[in-house]
C-alpha cells in the first residue's frame, strides 16, 4: 500500500467525488495528508464529504462549460496549484440502459459532454497548473478513468462505451503530446464495481460479484504514486 | 490606436525593436523564431480573478460595483483593495462612470451570494479595504460564482473566465490578465524547447491597468505580491552566468524579477512585493528585453518600458505601430523591445534632430518591410507634425 510520506502535500483534484470510486479516493487521498479538492453536482453530498474528509468541497457540474472555470479557479485557488487531477465523473447515458437504436441524440451527447468533453474542458482549464508543477519538479498527472466498455461492444453500453472509447484516445494522444511538458495522462478501468452508477446500469447485479470501490481507489492510488515516482526520478536525472 | 476588441490571437501582429532602432513587423506567431539557443523566456502564470462584483451599497441602497485591485496578504480570499463604481456598466466608458454612492468603514456591500463589509475607506473617494466575510471555500465559490472578469468598453461581448486566462494560467493572483502571456501556447513552448531556448514561469498578481481616474491612475500599479520558483531563480543565474539573454513576457515579470534582484545578477526565489513604479532610469538588473503589448504614452506599463529604451526608441515604435495598424489593450498585438545599452541611449537623447532622423527612418523601414502604402506613409508624417512623438 502507498505509504503516507508519498501522499503528504500531494495536491489533487477528484471529479464526481461524492459517491462510488471518487468517494473512496477522496476519502483514501485525504486520510494520509494529500491535499483534496473534489468536484460534484449536489451541494448537500458535496458539504457532507468535506465536513467527512476536510477535503475542499466544490459544487459543480463538469458537463457544463460555464461550470469549468468555475472549477478550474476553485481547485487551483484552494490547493495553491495542482498536482494530479483525477477525472472520475461520469455519466451512462440513457438510463435504463438502452440500444444504440433506441438512444435518443441527446442522451448520447450527455455522455459525450460529461465523459469527453467536460474532462476534456477541465484538463485544459488546468493544464496550466499541471505545466507549473512539473516545471517545479513536483509531479503532473492526469487520471481519465476508463471501462472495459471502451474496448468490448457490449450491447446496451454504447453512448457510454462510446465516450469512454473517445476519452481513451483523446488520453493515450494528449500523453504522447503533454510529456515535452512534463504532463502525463493515462487511462484507468477500475473494473466492475459495486457502486450507484453501476447500480442505475445493472439494478439486478448480485453486489457480491462486484469489486468494492475502495479496492479500485487503492489500486489507482497505487498506479498514481508508480507514476509520480518515475516522473521524480527522470527529472531528478534530468537535472544532474 | 485602434482597440482590440475581441481575444483574436491568431491574427496578432508582432514589432520587433533592436537597441539599435532597427524595427520588424512580423505576424504573431513570429515569436515562436525570435530567440536563439540559451536565451531564456521567462512568463507570468498567474491565471486572473474575477475581480469585478456588482451589487448594492446597502445603506443607501443604490448600485455599486466593486473591482478588486491588490491583495491584502496573498493568497487570502477575504481582504482585499478594492476599487469602487458607482452606477452602470462595462459599455460605459470608466473614465465615464459615475463615483460609487458615499462609503463609510463598516457599511455593507451585497454583491450576489457576498455580503461585503468596507474595512476602510483610503485616500480616495474610490479606494477602500474590502473584507469578505466567511470561510475560504465559501468566499472562494461565490467569487467564482458571481464575480466577472474586469471588462472594458472596448469589447462588446462581456469576456468570461476563459478569455482572460492565458495557456500557461496555475493559481489565480492577477486582477487583470498578464496580457502578453496570451501570445503563448503549448505549440510555441514547444518549438522553443527544440531550439534549446529556456522557459521559466514565475506568479505575480498583476493589478489593474487603468481606472479612467487620473489621480488613481497616477498611483498605479498597486503594491503586487510575486513568487518566484527556485528552479526559475536558478535558471536565471545559469542564463546570466552564460551571458544569454533574460526576455520578460510583460511588464509584471519585469516587475517581479527586478524587485527579486540580487547585486550578482540573480534573483532571489520566494515571495516578495513589487512596489512603485518603474520608469525612465529605473535600473534594469536581470531582463534584457520585453515582450508586451502595444502601450500608450501616459499608461504605467508605458512608463515601465522607458526603463528600456529612451524615447526617441520609443517614438519609432509609436509611429511603426500606427503606420502598421497596431491594436492596442489586452487583446491587441505585441513588441518585443530590447533594452538599450545605456551608453547608446546617452547618445540618442543628445538632439531632437536625432530623434526626428530616427522617426524618418523608421517610415522608410515600415513601409519597405510592411508593405505599407503611400497614404499610411503620409499619415506617418502628419502624426510627426501633430504630436511630437506624443511622448
Amino acid at each position: 500500500m502507498q505509504s503516507n510520506i508519498d501522499l503528504q502535500g500531494l495536491r489533487v483534484a477528484v471529479t464526481g467525488g461524492t459517491s462510488g470510486l471518487g468517494m473512496a479516493l477522496v476519502r483514501q487521498l485525504t486520510a494520509p495528508g494529500a491535499c483534496v479538492a473534489f468536484v460534484a453536482r449536489t451541494a448537500a453530498n458535496v458539504e457532507r464529504i468535506a465536513d467527512e474528509t476536510g477535503a475542499h468541497g466544490i459544487v459543480g457540474d463538469v458537463g457544463k462549460k460555464e461550470d469549468t472555470y468555475s472549477i478550474a479557479l476553485q481547485v487551483t485557488a484552494s490547493l495553491g496549484g495542482l498536482d494530479v487531477l483525477i477525472n472520475n465523473a461520469s455519466s451512462l447515458g440513457p438510463v435504463p440502459l438502452a440500444l444504440l437504436a433506441d438512444t435518443e441524440c441527446e442522451e448520447l451527447e450527455v455522455a459525450l459532454a460529461v465523459n469527453l468533453v467536460g474532462a476534456f474542458r477541465l484538463t485544459k482549464a488546468l493544464f496550466g497548473a499541471l505545466a507549473a508543477s512539473a516545471r517545479g519538479g513536483r509531479g503532473a498527472l492526469v487520471i481519465n478513468i476508463s471501462s472495459d466498455a471502451a474496448v468490448n461492444a457490449y450491447p446496451g453500453w454504447g453512448a457510454y462505451g462510446t465516450s469512454k472509447a473517445a476519452l481513451a484516445h483523446l488520453t493515450a494522444i494528449w500523453d504522447e503530446e503533454a510529456k515535452a511538458h512534463g504532463i502525463r495522462l493515462f487511462a484507468l478501468d477500475p473494473g466492475d464495481m459495486d457502486t450507484p452508477l453501476h447500480a442505475l446500469a445493472l439494478p439486478d447485479a448480485d453486489p457480491s460479484t462486484l469489486k468494492r470501490p475502495e479496492l479500485s481507489a487503492a489500486e489507482i492510488i497505487e498506479k498514481m504514486l508508480d507514476a509520480l515516482q518515475v516522473r521524480a526520478t527522470l527529472h531528478a536525472g534530468a537535472n544532474t | 490606436m485602434i482597440a482590440a476588441d475581441r481575444p483574436d490571437r491568431r491574427a496578432a501582429r508582432l514589432l520587433v525593436l533592436e537597441a539599435d532602432g532597427t524595427t520588424r513587423d512580423l505576424p504573431g506567431a513570429g515569436i515562436k523564431t525570435l530567440f536563439g539557443p540559451g536565451d531564456l523566456v521567462v512568463a507570468n502564470d498567474a491565471a486572473t480573478l474575477p475581480a469585478s462584483l456588482h451589487g448594492t451599497h446597502v445603506p443607501s441602497d443604490e448600485a455599486i460595483e466593486i473591482r478588486l485591485a491588490g491583495w491584502q496578504s496573498f493568497p487570502d480570499p477575504t481582504r482585499f483593495l478594492a476599487i469602487a463604481f458607482g452606477a452602470g456598466d462595462h459599455g460605459t466608458r470608466t473614465e465615464d462612470r459615475p463615483p460609487p454612492p458615499p462609503l463609510s468603514p463598516g457599511d455593507r456591500l451585497r454583491l450576489g451570494p457576498l455580503n461585503a463589509v468596507v474595512e476602510r475607506l483610503l485616500d480616495h473617494p474610490r479606494l477602500l479595504e474590502l473584507r469578505l466575510p466567511g470561510n475560504r471555500a465559501a468566499v472562494l465559490a461565490a467569487l467564482a460564482q458571481h464575480g466577472r472578469p474586469i471588462q472594458y468598453a472596448h469589447v462588446r461581448e462581456p469576456l468570461a473566465l476563459w478569455d482572460v486566462w492565458t495557456n500557461i494560467a496555475a493559481e489565480p493572483a492577477a486582477f487583470e490578465a498578464p496580457s502578453a502571456g496570451f501570445a503563448l501556447d503549448w505549440r510555441t513552448l514547444q518549438v522553443w524547447r527544440r531550439r534549446d531556448v529556456g522557459f521559466a514561469t514565475l506568479t505575480h498578481a498583476a493589478g489593474v491597468s487603468s481606472t479612467g481616474d487620473p489621480a488613481l491612475d497616477s498611483r498605479l500599479p498597486f503594491d503586487e505580491p510575486y513568487r518566484i520558483p527556485e528552479r526559475t531563480a536558478a535558471q536565471v543565474v545559469r542564463a546570466k552566468l552564460r551571458g544569454s539573454r533574460i526576455i520578460a513576457i510583460g511588464t509584471s515579470v519585469v516587475r517581479a524579477l527586478e524587485a527579486a534582484a540580487n547585486s550578482d545578477g540573480g534573483v532571489r526565489a520566494g515571495k516578495g512585493i513589487a512596489t512603485g513604479r518603474m520608469a525612465r532610469g529605473t535600473p534594469l538588473r536581470v531582463v534584457d528585453a520585453i515582450f508586451t503589448g502595444v502601450h500608450q504614452p501616459g499608461e504605467s506599463h508605458f512608463e515601465l518600458l522607458r526603463a528600456f529604451a529612451d524615447d526617441a526608441l520609443l517614438a519609432k515604435a509609436s509611429t511603426a505601430f500606427a503606420a502598421c495598424r497596431y491594436r492596442a489593450h489586452e487583446f491587441g498585438d505585441s513588441m518585443l523591445l530590447n533594452r538599450q545599452p545605456p551608453l547608446l541611449s546617452r547618445e540618442q537623447n543628445r538632439g531632437e534632430g536625432l530623434e526626428t532622423k530616427a522617426l524618418l527612418e523608421v517610415c522608410h523601414d515600415v513601409g519597405r518591410i510592411g508593405g505599407i502604402s503611400c497614404s499610411a506613409r503620409k499619415e506617418v508624417g502628419a502624426m510627426l507634425q501633430r504630436t511630437k512623438f506624443g511622448i
